[in-house]
């Protein structure tokens, strides 16, 4: 009796391994599309990322040490500060939750992969080949030298005439694919994902935190991406976005960075407060308190997190009026901050805490968390910003919160999950040792740095003066820095000790409730043998017997008798079976395209235009061979999904996953789009030498082209999606659309005849609004000829529409943007 | 206010040239007596939390009331009860004396120019057409003064530490910054926007006269 569901167990194993594995030797490296591989080599890369920035940090601290400590020149600090910045933002702080999200998302879900799982793999190459081309530039010596945030006109052409500016712009903008790839990813597995039954309020915690923030990154990245873009446009074409002498502004560049810059600090600072609301009952033996408060905290941070990046502009001249409201909103946003701390601390009260390890480090947290968080209050007050603003107050402000917020709950994590990670027990007792040292290393570096802000030293530069008044405070600041980071390496050391030679552990030792602790460690392949049916929020509370049920086979899908990779799709709300999911086989098509990828974003740093313009064929074709791999040429009609449930495969639904993705990354895609509007309104109004000289004629031609397009797109594949549906051939009804996604593209191209890149910001920007339009009409135009093929080729039918479906969604978004892009460009020469 | 700003002075020691915390004028010496007061709320909020979050640990965990009065006392009454009474305050008074800092038209207020560029700062005056300063101010002790804050390349900052909080130089605009020194003297001002490689050294100073040496200056004698 004891031993059958074992054999059951064993059997089930023995079916999926197979079906889920990599393919052997190192080329599995390559190929792999599993979340557990990429995982764990994301936050393998996200560490050695966060150690090359620790290293960069210590050369700060070194030269700083005091005024005969110096031993580089402006030139190279400048570098160095503005890659441990950069490094830090971008390299290690978002990819490294990413990995963490990457690794344990499914498993909390009950799911077997992310949404896209190819999607993993080309982000995670993408981010590895990029972080590896800024660390190689910084050894080259050509690294960026602006700051993290790059001011223009200090990094425009004209006072940074190097390589180091562009490549940064390019570099940091290739980065990004990769957190905009995985927050596709992540709300598409959040919300179409699950375990059976694990309606929206059932979601563990970590799974809403990771919600929110993936949405974040898809409307704050943006801005900041078109900003990289149209200040690579100056750079390299003398487009004058923020040259004041005609008509530009750099205060544009200021908004479109902070309009993202803001946003990031909350979404560094949210994973780590989900993290944080997973261990903390966990640690106290009990359940969090406020669930539904906590989750509508975390939404109106981020809500409010996008109305109050002003706040980094205090000192830009901006009229006070609209100083206190951003000021206002600036310390609203303290009270769901408040919310989710006093929730935690009462979650404490309620239980039983105990002092293990990830305790530790969340103490850690609650102490320095809640001083950068007081600074930061204070920062919000206007004319105490006046002040602190560019001094060392905010530097140690915002490592207070980065360090406390991100850094130590990140720790905690890691000790908390190394068992999910690695299978095994912690053994030594270095970690205990390892925390006592980066308190007192953390706090001894930072604290006083607050007052020497105070006392007048001014961030960013390369050295202190004698005589200055904080020679002392310096002094402390960077022999505690070395304390710090001797504390860092320890806790590194002490993980990798752990993964390596302690002994393996039992299966969930904290006794959490959790799903991820539900599969054996560490976590097959296909993470779940079955998809769970779960009835609450703590699934394993309820039901310790789950684990044993899983891998018996008793939930959905215990049967892999297709052999193929498949997983439940479960509806958005109420989390009941929908369809079944059909994933990918190992592939090195995403890293193949990563590779041709970086190559045509880091082309144009050289000028090879040829180069850039063949890389983006190659990525074209294999995008391609991509989107080719999936489907079916057959109609598969009901599956059996297990316990007596049918479901049809995702292929014949009338929104597939690749419609969800599409819809994300659409809403990305529109929030860029909007960024652009809102410069060009912000430049005709704000910007010095407006109106333009001369502005565009709309004349006839464009506007009735642009009309009779977008008429004949829309109509077009909404005529071929119903022959397709009836069986019938959509040939003519899609070669309308195709025409009339051309005629869109030719009115877009009026725009270029009517005016001159370079001449004033007004023109510039009209090209880049024609630019953009002709570019989607071609996008959509590609989807509709590969639509034609695949239709040839059989793998579209009255059942399998899904396809068409997501064309429709590419054209609509083409000839809506087309219409208000065209609009806005011709809408001052109808005025006049 | 002035006495507010002044007396925790003696804390700062002696090195204090370009001390936000040793106001030498009105403007200043209400930012620091801001300061004061956030730094002595922002302590007795840390305390509170650490102590509600030792006695977490102190409690030997009694039998624990339902999560609805933990939500009432923590979440609404902690969380946004508290958070939201101390926050408006705050936020209430920083806007008042943000207001009070502002140019305001006003009797004997003095118009000067600043214009920064890499690595140096340019002044000229209104009153005393012609006349051009490199790399120190000259002003009136005792009267408010409006700097008219340009650049000629990137964007800078203009910061007078012991004077008022700084405002930037952005290429195209003119930013109006409003100073004032209650006493003649020497002051030190920073470039404080990083603006390249001489941003350590882009200092400059304000110089405040009494009212016969600031005529005189007007009248075009070298100081
Ligand atoms: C390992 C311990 C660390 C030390 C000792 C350290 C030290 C410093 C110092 C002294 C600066 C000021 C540089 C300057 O203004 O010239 C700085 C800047 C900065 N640090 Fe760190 N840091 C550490 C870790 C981190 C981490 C973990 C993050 C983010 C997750 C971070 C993010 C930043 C950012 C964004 C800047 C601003 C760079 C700029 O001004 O462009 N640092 N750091
Ligand atoms: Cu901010």
């Amino acid at each position: 009796m004891t031993d059958k569901p074992r054999l059951t167990a064993l059997r089930l194993h023995k079916a999926l391994h197979p079906i889920w594995k990599n393919d052997p030797g190192w080329k599995g490296r390559f190929t792999t599309v599993n979340n557990n591989d990429i995982g764990t080599m994301f936050i393998l890369g996200a560490t050695g990322m966060f150690l090359a920035g620790g290293i960069l940090a210590m050369l700060i601290r070194a030269q700083l040490a005091s005024p005969r400590s110096v031993f580089m020149g402006p030139e190279v600090y400048n570098q160095i500060f503005t890659m441990h910045g950069t490094i830090m933002m971008f390299l290690f702080a978002i990819p490294f939750f990413e990995a963490l999200t990457v690794f344990l998302l499914p498993g909390m879900l009950g799911t077997r992969d992310l949404a896209f799982p190819r999607l993993s793999s080309y982000g995670f190459w993408c981010y590895m080949i990029g972080a590896t081309i800024m660390i190689l530039a910084l050894v080259a010596g050509v690294a960026p030298d602006g700051g993290w945030f790059m001011y223009p006109p200090l990094s425009s052409s004209a006072f940074s005439p190097g390589i180091n500016t562009d490549i940064w712009l390019l570099g940091i903008s290739f980065i990004e694919i990769s957190a905009i790839g995985a927050a596709v990813e992540v709300v598409v597995t959040v919300l179409r994902y699950r375990a059976v039954g694990m309606t929206l309020d059932r979601l563990p915690i970590f799974a809403w935190y990771m919600l929110v923030v993936a949405v974040m990154i898809l409307t704050a990245f943006p801005p900041m991406i078109l900003g990289s873009l149209i200040l690579e446009l100056e750079r390299a074409f003398d487009m004058p976005f923020f040259q004041a002498e005609h008509g530009g502004d750099s205060l544009l560049w200021q908004h479109l960075f902070w309009l993202f810059g803001h946003p990031e600090v909350y979404i560094i600072f949210l994973p780590a407060a989900g993290v944080i609301s997973m261990i903390l009952p966990v640690m106290a033996r009990t359940t969090l308190l406020g669930y539904g408060w906590v989750v509508a905290a975390a939404i109106s941070l981020a809500v409010l997190s996008f109305g109050l990046w002003v706040h980094h502009m205090f000192t830009t001249g901006i009229p006070h009026m609209g100083l206190a409201f951003f000021s206002a909103v600036s310390t609203l946003v303290a009270v769901p901050t408040g919310v989710q701390i006093f929730a935690w601390i009462g979650t404490l009260w309620k239980g039983r805490p105990e002092l293990h390890l990830p305790m530790l480090w969340i103490l850690g947290f609650f102490v320095t968390f809640v001083m950068g968080g007081l600074t930061g209050v204070m920062v919000a007050m206007v004319p105490f910003d006046w002040q602190a603003h560019d001094t060392y107050f905010v530097v140690a402000h915002l490592h207070y919160v980065l360090i406390g917020g991100y850094v130590f709950p990140m720790i905690a994590a890691v000790y908390y999950w190394l068992p999910v990670l690695t299978g095994r027990k912690r053994f030594f007792r270095m970690g205990e040792v390892a925390f006592w040292l980066v308190m007192a290393g953390f706090h001894g570096t930072f604290l006083l740095l607050h007052w020497a802000g105070l006392l007048g030293m001014r961030r960013r530069i390369d050295s202190i003066e004698a005589g200055s008044g904080w020679e002392g405070i310096n002094l402390l600041a960077s022999i505690s820095g070395f304390v710090l980071a001797i504390g860092f390496a320890l806790v590194i050391l002490d993980v990798a000790v752990n993964a390596f030679v302690a002994v393996r552990g039992r299966r969930n030792p904290w006794n959490a409730g959790t799903l991820e602790w539900a599969t054996p460690i560490p976590g097959p392949a296909y993470n779940v043998a079955s998809i769970p049916v779960v009835a609450s929020r703590y699934p394993l509370h309820d039901n310790p017997g789950l684990p044993v049920q899983i891998a018996r086979g008793e939930g959905f899908l215990g049967n892999p008798v297709r052999n193929r990779r498949e997983t439940l799709a479960v509806s958005v709300a109420r989390a009941e079976p929908e369809f079944i999911a059909v994933f990918p086989q190992n592939s090195i098509i995403p890293f193949a395209m990563a590779v041709v990828t970086s190559v045509m974003f880091m082309a144009p740093v050289w000028k090879w235009y040829g180069l850039m313009l063949a890389s983006a064929l190659g990525v074209t074709a294999l995008a391609m061979c991509w989107a080719w791999q999936g489907g079916s040429r057959r109609d598969e009609g009901l599956l059996d999904a297990g316990r007596g449930v049918s479901l049809p495969p995702h292929t014949e639904v009338p929104c597939p996953p690749g419609w969800w993705g599409s819809l994300f990354l659409l809403l990305a895609d529109g929030v860029l789009f909007g960024s652009l509007l809102f410069g060009y309104a912000f430049l005709w109004t704000v910007a010095p030498n407006w109106p333009p000289p001369a502005i565009l004629e709309p004349g006839g031609l464009g506007p009735v082209l642009a009309a009779g397009g977008v008429v004949l797109a829309c109509a077009g594949i909404r005529l071929a999606d119903r022959a397709i549906r009836k069986a019938g051939v959509p040939w003519i009804r899609l070669g309308a659309s195709l025409a009339g996604l051309a005629a869109l593209g030719a009115a877009a191209w009026t725009v270029f005849g009517g005016t001159t890149h370079d001449a004033h910001a007004y023109d510039a920007t009209l090209w880049v609004i024609a630019g953009y339009v002709v570019f989607h009409a071609g996008v959509a135009g590609l989807m509709v000829l590969f639509l034609m093929a695949r239709i040839r080729a059989g793998y579209v039918s009255a059942r399998r529409f899904g396809d068409a479906r997501v064309v429709r969604l590419w054209i609509d978004y083409a000839a809506l943007t087309a219409i208000l892009g065209l609009g806005a460009a011709w809408l001052p020469g109808w005025l006049a | 206010m002035v006495i507010g700003g002044t007396t925790p002075l003696m804390l700062a020691g002696c090195e204090d040239r370009l001390s936000a915390l040793h106001p030498a004028g009105p403007a200043a010496a209400l930012i620091a007596t801001l300061w004061w007061v956030m730094l002595a709320g922002a302590a007795a909020i840390l305390v509170l939390v650490l102590v509600l979050l030792a006695l977490a640990f102190r409690r030997g965990g009694g039998p624990s009331a339902g999560d609805s009065r933990g939500e009432a006392v923590w979440i609404k009454g902690l969380g946004l009860g508290f958070t939201m009474t101390v926050l408006a305050a705050l936020t209430a008074w920083g806007l008042w004396i943000g207001e009070r800092l502002l140019p305001r038209p006003g009797p004997g207020v003095v118009a000067v120019e600043a214009q920064g560029r890499q690595w140096a700062w340019r002044f000229t005056y209104p009153d005393a057409p012609g006349r051009v300063t490199e790399g120190a101010l000259h002003i009136p002790a005792g009267r408010p003064v409006d700097v008219r804050i340009t650049s000629a390349d990137v964007i800078h900052s203009f910061w007078v530490p012991r004077l008022a909080g700084k405002l930037d130089a952005i290429p195209g605009h003119v930013n109006v910054l409003r100073i004032q020194a209650w006493a003649p003297g020497e002051y030190a001002g920073l470039g404080a926007e990083f603006n390249g490689p001489g941003y350590r050294r882009h200092h400059f100073t304000v110089v405040a006269h009494d009212a016969a040496a600031w005529d005189a200056f007007l009248a075009g004698e070298t100081p």
